[in-house]
């Protein structure tokens, strides 16, 4: 084997200044504000709602609606559901506030027959891929209709309709998983692409170096998608990495690496594209480093004043994913105050209803404690059901 | 029927697997041109060619989680990980995604496929060609565990592996790679998990081993009959789910038992069958439960047959047992 020479070839959306890598940059460089307008990050929204014809994906104006619909029901989704936790009637929420266009601008570019595997903070991307609210907020009460049979923590929950993947709480798993899943359809010479969400501190996992390294050496057809939201819980990125982005990371796995500015749906949207032609075209694996900015804690368990003061979110604050498409439908797609009030009050009558729906049904039966854990009951775990079903809770098992 | 040792046995199994179901890849270090480091999958890779007899970057974790990614995908995939030693950078893998795929997605997602491995000393491998780690496999819920001790058995429950609907651990016992040999059934052939085997029936003690530590539970069992104590020897076959009819059966005849394994003493799979026998067997036992087995210390090299439970530990055991 000899050494490369050359960085990896650089995709279209990358910079114009040809195969030169990004000068070197101070080590929090990647999560400063004023990084995303560096010159080899992707954008198309610009400050005044006007695109960049350069780089405009050219959606249509029901796609662009939609999506902002869809932003505005995932962040009163947010919303509410830190409010039912606070009242104590979920155990947990983790969710997406300042990330949406990262994660539905993505979500939308996958054509229908890929695949998401996701990490669990992509609620988004399934209601994008059609799952069901109800079937959310289910998992959210681990109630009887959960998918997940209220075996998981709320926000690990299942689509496999919309081609979206199992969701478990190890850091960076799925990366590795995505590339084998894109892998075997390169075996099978089906055209399908495989897109891994993950957050900035799952790049410092065993799994980033695994799943990169594999898709690299067999060209799997996948995209790595890191949300680089500059924080992994209380750890900030220049505490993951001394390189000065995360999407250099490929160059030394063969990958092409990307930078876009990830509260910028429609560069977003415009990165993803690229990477999924790409691989599509048998040309191998994309990293895509969205610069995006965790506006809320880690989780519900999480309180962010102890390691962030508030000031820090500021400049992130002025450059809200939601706030930036709100200014572009009302000035290029006729959007209207009314409009959003309406739209407001109908996702507010459908969370509503669908938490009301959740919370009145039953949890699961203690029986489904032992399903799947092998395709039919072993002897053991048949005596171990048994137990439980003629114990002290056998008449129920109140919540 | 044809004579072979236990890696032709797996090798036949193989091949024969991918040509009947072309869902089945096969994927490791060295797997493919040079056929394994064991040989097992020799020429494989010629038939099959590089799209199914995969030489892989030198990463567990990645070669596991590949493997998942492309169970989840369609595929059939059977890892080898080089030695079961070199198993623990793939252990998150196995642990927390492998072993709870089925049961964390409510059913949406069973994650199927078999990992190979050499397991056990006997080489002069030292502790990092040695080792015996199947208890830290079982104790997590969601793997069955198998480990066959003769070339029939290896084929035989290889197939069924690669046919069960969940993930399977298959621990080939290394030392016996070559040494074992027998007559193995031509074509299909399966032998289903979750059986033991009564290798030798007796009335007195009932001795009970896998792999590698079957054939010095047999000499063991040989000389306890010269001096008059008959043993009963159960080969488990499948660890887990393991056949707690098979052992309650001999014990309940025998009222005596002498668990042998290679793994250390502590928390063993030997201290679960013992569990097992006292909460399913306790008011036929005529004497303690005995283990015979590694030592709670890192595989040594130079003194590895100390180390090991060899029959020359087994027989004063079973003597004790019989005698008590």
């Amino acid at each position: 084997m000899t050494a490369p020479t050359q960085s990896a070839p650089r995709p279209e959306t990358s910079a114009p200044n040809g195969s030169r890598p990004p000068e070197t940059k101070p080590l929090s460089a990647a999560r400063r504000p004023e990084d995303t307008h560096a010159s080899d990050v992707v954008r198309v929204l610009r400050e005044d709602g006007t695109l960049d014809p350069a780089t405009d994906p050219k959606l249509t104006s029901a796609e662009v609606l939609s999506l902002f619909r869809l932003m505005v029901r995932v962040r009163m989704l947010d919303d509410r559901l830190v409010a039912i936790q606070r009242q104590g009637r979920i155990g947990f929420h983790i969710g997406s506030l300042g990330e949406e266009a990262a994660i539905l601008g993505s979500a939308f570019a996958m054509r229908e027959n890929d695949w998401i595997f996701p990490c669990y903070r992509e609620f988004g991307a399934a209601l994008l891929r059609g799952m069901p609210l109800q079937r959310y907020v289910d998992n959210m009460f681990g109630n009887a209709n959960d998918p997940v049979k209220g075996r998981q923590m709320p926000d690990h929950y299942t689509w496999k309709k919309g081609h979206f993947g199992s969701i478990s709480s190890p850091i960076g798993t799925q990366i590795t998983q995505a590339a084998g899943f894109a892998w075997g359809a390169k075996i099978k010479k089906e055209d399908l692409v495989a897109l891994s969400y993950f957050g900035d501190g799952a790049t410092s996992s065993n799994d980033f170096h695994n799943g990169l390294n594999f898709a690299g050496v067999f060209k799997a057809p996948v995209v790595f998608f890191c949300r680089n939201n500059g924080w992994a819980i209380s750890v900030p990125t220049e505490r993951q990495t001394a390189s000065a982005t995360f999407a250099e990371k490929g160059i030394a796995y063969g990958i092409p690496g990307v930078r876009c500015d990830g509260n910028d749906l429609f560069a977003v949207v415009k990165a993803t594209r690229d990477a999924v032609a790409r691989a599509a075209r048998g040309e191998g694996p994309t990293l895509i480093e969205a610069l995006t900015y965790r506006l809320s804690g880690h989780s519900t368990s999480d309180d962010p004043k102890a390691y962030r003061p508030d000031s820090t979110l500021e400049p992130w604050r002025s450059m809200d994913p939601l706030s930036r498409l709100r200014r572009h439908v009302e000035a290029h797609h006729g959007w209207t105050d009314e409009q959003e009030r309406a739209l407001e009050a109908e996702i507010d009558a459908e969370i509503k209803s669908a938490v009301a729906v959740a919370e009145k049904t039953e949890g699961p039966s203690l029986e489904s404690m032992f399903e799947d854990v092998f395709a039919t009951l072993p002897w053991h775990l048949e005596e171990q059901r048994d137990e439980l079903r003629n114990g002290p809770r056998a008449k129920g098992h109140g919540h | 029927m044809p004579q072979m040792n236990m890696v032709q046995a797996i090798n036949d199994a193989l091949r024969l697997e991918m040509r009947r179901d072309g869902r089945v890849v096969v994927l490791g270090e060295d797997v493919g041109k040079v056929g394994g480091v064991f040989r097992v999958t020799q020429g494989l890779y010629d038939e099959f060619g590089d799209d199914r007899v995969i030489d892989t970057p030198l990463s567990e974790g990645g070669i596991i989680g590949t493997a998942i990614g492309m169970a989840l995908y369609g595929l059939v995939p059977v890892p080898e990980i080089q030695f079961s030693d070199f198993i623990f950078p793939a252990y998150d893998q196995i642990v927390s995604e492998l072993a709870k795929y089925r049961y964390r997605s409510g059913g949406e997602y069973p994650a199927k496929l078999v990992i190979r491995t050499p397991v056990g000393g006997g080489i002069r491998g030292g502790h990092y060609h040695s080792q015996s780690p199947e208890a830290q496999f079982i104790h997590v819920a969601g793997l069955k565990v198998v480990c066959p001790a003769s070339p029939a058995d290896a084929k035989g429950l290889l197939l069924a592996s690669i046919r069960d609907p969940d993930p399977v651990l298959f621990f080939e016992p290394k030392r016996i790679y070559r040494a074992a040999k027998g007559e193995v059934p031509e074509g299909d052939y399966v032998v289903p998990l979750g059986k033991a085997n009564v290798v030798k029936p007796g009335q007195h003690v009932t001795v009970i081993a896998w792999g590698a530590m079957l054939y010095e539970a047999l000499e063991a069992a040989s000389q306890a009959g010269k001096q008059g104590v008959d043993c009963e020897v159960l080969d488990l076959r499948t660890l887990w789910p393991i056949d707690i009819d098979a052992i309650v059966a001999s014990v309940k005849k025998t009222g005596r038992v002498v668990v042998v394994h290679e793994a250390p003493k502590s928390c063993g799979l030997g201290g679960e069958i013992v569990s097992l026998i006292n909460e399913k067997a306790f008011l036929h036992l005529e004497a303690p439960p005995k283990r015979v087995t590694g030592f709670d210390t890192p595989f040594p090299y130079t003194l590895e047959n100390e180390y090991l439970p060899l029959a020359h530990r087994i027989l004063p055991a079973i003597l004790e047992t019989a005698r008590y």
